[in-house]
C-alpha cells in the first residue's frame, strides 16, 4: 500500500493527488461547494509566485511573505468571479458551481489551444490525467483582452464529475 | 581604437536589463549581440512568467522582452546586432566582427551576459535528422513559426522540457510522451499538470534507448532504468515519432570569461563551470561582471535581476551612481533575487550562489 502511494503525487505523475489537493489551503472543503460558484486553487508546491493574490478583487486569496507560501483561499470572501483563473501562470485555478442545476454543475478552466470551442458545443470533459470522463456542454468561452490570450471556458458537466473535469479534449486542427 | 564606458556582451534578458540600468544611471553603454534580433531567449517565451508583481509575474516573456527593448532604446543604449565578440584582449579590449569586418572596442567596464547552450544526449540514432534540442524546437515554433515535426518525444521533465512540450501542443504537434531519467519530475508540477491534462504521459525513471529511421527519425524506443541508470530488460516501449527533443540541461557559454582570465568554480547544480563572482556580479577580474545563465543556469526572472545588479554595480564603479544610491538600488535587487531563490525549487540555487560568493572570499 505504502509503495503504491509513493508512485502517486505531482512530483511523480504530474497530477496532484487527492491528499495533496486536500492538504492545500487553496482547495475548498467539499461542504463549501454547495454555496454557489467558488474558485478551486490546485496549487500544491512552494513555487515563488503570487499573481493570484493581487488579482482577486475581493481579497479572498492570500499568499503573503515569503511568496513561496501556498495561496490561502477564503471561501467567505470569494464571489466566484474567476478573475484569478487566467492570471495564474500555472493554470492551476478553476471555478466550480455546484448550484447550476439539480444534477449538473459547471466547471471553468483556463485554455490556450486553438481552435477554441463554441458555446453550445458538446465536447469531452477531461480529468487531471488527460482522460475523457464525461460529456461536457460548452456554456461560455471568455477571452477578453485582459486575459492576454488565455481563454476561460465554462462547461456543464454531471455533478459527480465537477471535481474531476479540469479541461476538455483538444479539437483537431 | 574606439572607447566606451561599458560594453555588455549578449542582448538577452540579463544583458538588456544590465544595459538599461547602466544607461539610465548615465553610462555610455554599447550592447552587442551576435544575432539579428536582440532579446535572447525572451521572445520565444510565450508563456506567462511566475514570481511576484515586481518580477512581472503573469506577463508573457515575449511581452517582457518587448518592454525591455523599448526601455533600452529610451535609455540611449547603443545596440549593435549581427556582431560577434570573438576575442578578449588585455586592458578590457574586445575584438568584434561584423559583416566580415573586424574592429576593436575598449571599455572601462564589461558585463558578460552570454547565456548558455543546450546539452545533448548521445544514444544510437542521435545524429538522425529530427533529433534536436528542445530550445531549438522552441525557436522553430515560436520565432520562425515552423513546426519541426508532427509527432514528438520529449526527453527531460525539467521546466524546459515541460514548457516546450506544452508549446509544441499549442503549435499543433502531438507530444507522444515525456521521458525523464530521474524518479521524479524536476520542473514545476503545474507545468507537468498542464500537459497531463492535454493527454501527454510522463515516464519518470525512463530513458531513451535509441532512435531509428532511414533518412530521419521514424521511431524511438524508451525503457525504464534502475537506480544506476541501467535500462531494465523487458520494459521497452516504442513510439512512432518524427522528432526527438532533448531538454537535458544547459551549460554556460563561458568562452569570453575564460579568455578574460576569470576564476571559475565547478557547480553541477547550476550548469558546471561558472565564473566566480561577488554580490555585485563582479568576477575575479576587476571591472568584468557576469549575469544571467553564464553566472549559473537559472531562469529569465533571475537573469533579469542579475543583469540589473551588474548594471548598477558597474555604473557605480564608473562613478555614475553615488555609493549611497548604488547601495540602495542594489539592495532592492538583492531582495527581489532572494525571493526567487527560496522554497524547494530555489533552495539548491541559493546554496550554489553562496558557494560562488565563498569562492570569491566574500561569503
Amino acid at each position: 500500500m505504502k509503495k503504491a502511494r509513493a508512485r502517486e503525487g505531482i512530483r511523480t505523475t504530474g497530477i496532484p493527488s487527492k491528499e495533496e489537493l486536500e492538504a492545500s489551503p487553496g482547495y475548498p472543503k467539499s461542504d463549501c461547494l454547495a454555496r454557489g460558484p467558488i474558485v478551486v486553487i490546485e496549487c500544491v508546491q512552494d513555487i515563488p509566485c503570487n499573481p493570484c493574490e493581487g488579482a482577486c478583487p475581493s481579497g479572498a486569496i492570500k499568499v503573503g511573505n515569503p511568496i513561496t507560501n501556498l495561496p490561502v483561499f477564503d471561501v467567505e470572501k470569494c464571489d466566484g468571479c474567476g478573475t484569478c483563473i487566467p492570471i495564474c501562470p500555472g493554470q492551476a485555478i478553476f471555478r466550480v458551481d455546484m448550484t447550476y442545476q439539480t444534477d449538473e454543475a459547471t466547471v471553468s478552466f483556463p485554455y490556450e489551444f486553438l481552435p477554441l470551442p463554441k458555446k453550445g458545443d458538446v465536447v469531452q470533459g477531461i480529468d487531471r490525467a488527460g482522460g475523457a470522463v464525461c460529456e461536457a456542454e460548452v456554456l461560455r468561452v471568455q477571452q477578453p483582452k485582459g486575459f492576454d490570450h488565455t481563454a476561460v471556458i465554462t462547461v456543464i458537466v454531471p455533478k459527480n464529475m465537477a471535481m474531476e473535469v479540469r479541461s476538455i479534449k483538444r479539437a483537431k486542427r | 581604437m574606439k572607447n566606451t564606458d561599458m560594453v555588455v556582451v549578449g542582448g538577452g534578458a540579463a544583458g538588456m536589463a544590465a544595459s538599461i540600468e547602466a544607461a539610465c544611471a548615465g553610462a555610455e553603454v554599447v550592447l552587442i549581440d551576435e544575432n539579428e534580433r536582440p532579446g535572447g531567449q525572451l521572445f520565444k517565451q510565450i508563456h506567462k512568467f511566475f514570481g511576484s508583481e515586481v518580477h512581472r509575474a503573469g506577463i508573457r516573456g515575449i511581452h517582457i522582452g518587448r518592454d525591455l527593448l523599448k526601455e533600452a532604446e529610451e535609455a540611449g543604449v547603443q545596440v549593435r546586432l549581427n556582431t560577434v565578440v570573438y576575442g578578449f584582449f588585455p586592458d578590457k579590449c574586445l575584438g568584434l566582427m561584423c559583416n566580415q569586418h573586424t574592429e576593436e572596442l575598449q571599455a572601462k567596464m564589461i558585463i558578460l551576459a552570454t547565456g548558455a547552450s543546450e546539452n545533448v544526449l548521445a544514444f544510437p540514432g542521435w545524429t538522425l535528422p529530427g533529433v534536436m534540442g528542445a530550445g531549438a524546437a522552441q525557436t522553430l515554433i515560436n520565432i520562425h513559426r515552423v513546426l519541426p515535426g508532427r509527432s514528438v518525444l520529449m526527453v527531460g521533465a525539467g521546466n524546459v522540457g515541460l514548457i516546450v512540450s506544452y508549446q509544441l501542443l499549442q503549435a499543433g504537434a502531438e507530444v507522444v510522451a515525456v521521458v525523464e531519467g530521474l524518479p521524479t519530475i524536476s520542473g514545476y508540477g503545474v507545468h507537468a499538470s498542464k500537459i497531463r491534462r492535454a493527454g501527454v504521459p510522463i515516464f519518470t525513471g525512463h530513458t531513451i534507448l535509441r532512435a531509428e529511421g532511414k533518412e530521419s527519425v521514424e521511431r524511438v524506443v524508451i525503457a525504464a532504468v534502475d537506480k544506476s541508470w541501467q535500462p531494465l530488460a523487458g520494459t521497452e516501449k516504442a513510439f512512432e515519432v518524427d522528432t526527438v527533443c532533448l531538454a537535458v540541461g544547459l551549460s554556460p557559454l563561458a568562452e569570453l570569461a575564460w579568455m578574460a582570465g576569470c576564476q571559475f568554480i565547478y557547480i553541477p547544480e547550476i550548469g558546471g563551470w561558472v565564473p566566480v563572482h561577488d554580490e555585485n556580479m563582479e568576477t575575479s577580474v576587476p571591472g568584468i561582471y557576469v549575469a544571467g545563465d553564464l553566472a549559473g543556469i537559472e531562469e529569465a526572472s533571475t537573469a533579469m535581476e542579475e543583469g540589473r545588479l551588474a548594471g548598477l554595480a558597474a555604473a557605480e564603479a564608473l562613478g555614475c551612481l553615488s555609493s549611497k544610491d548604488g547601495r540602495a538600488r542594489k539592495a532592492e535587487v538583492w531582495e527581489r533575487l532572494a525571493a526567487l531563490r527560496i522554497g524547494s525549487f530555489g533552495h539548491g540555487r541559493a546554496l550554489a550562489m553562496e558557494k560562488i560568493l565563498r569562492a570569491k572570499g566574500v561569503g
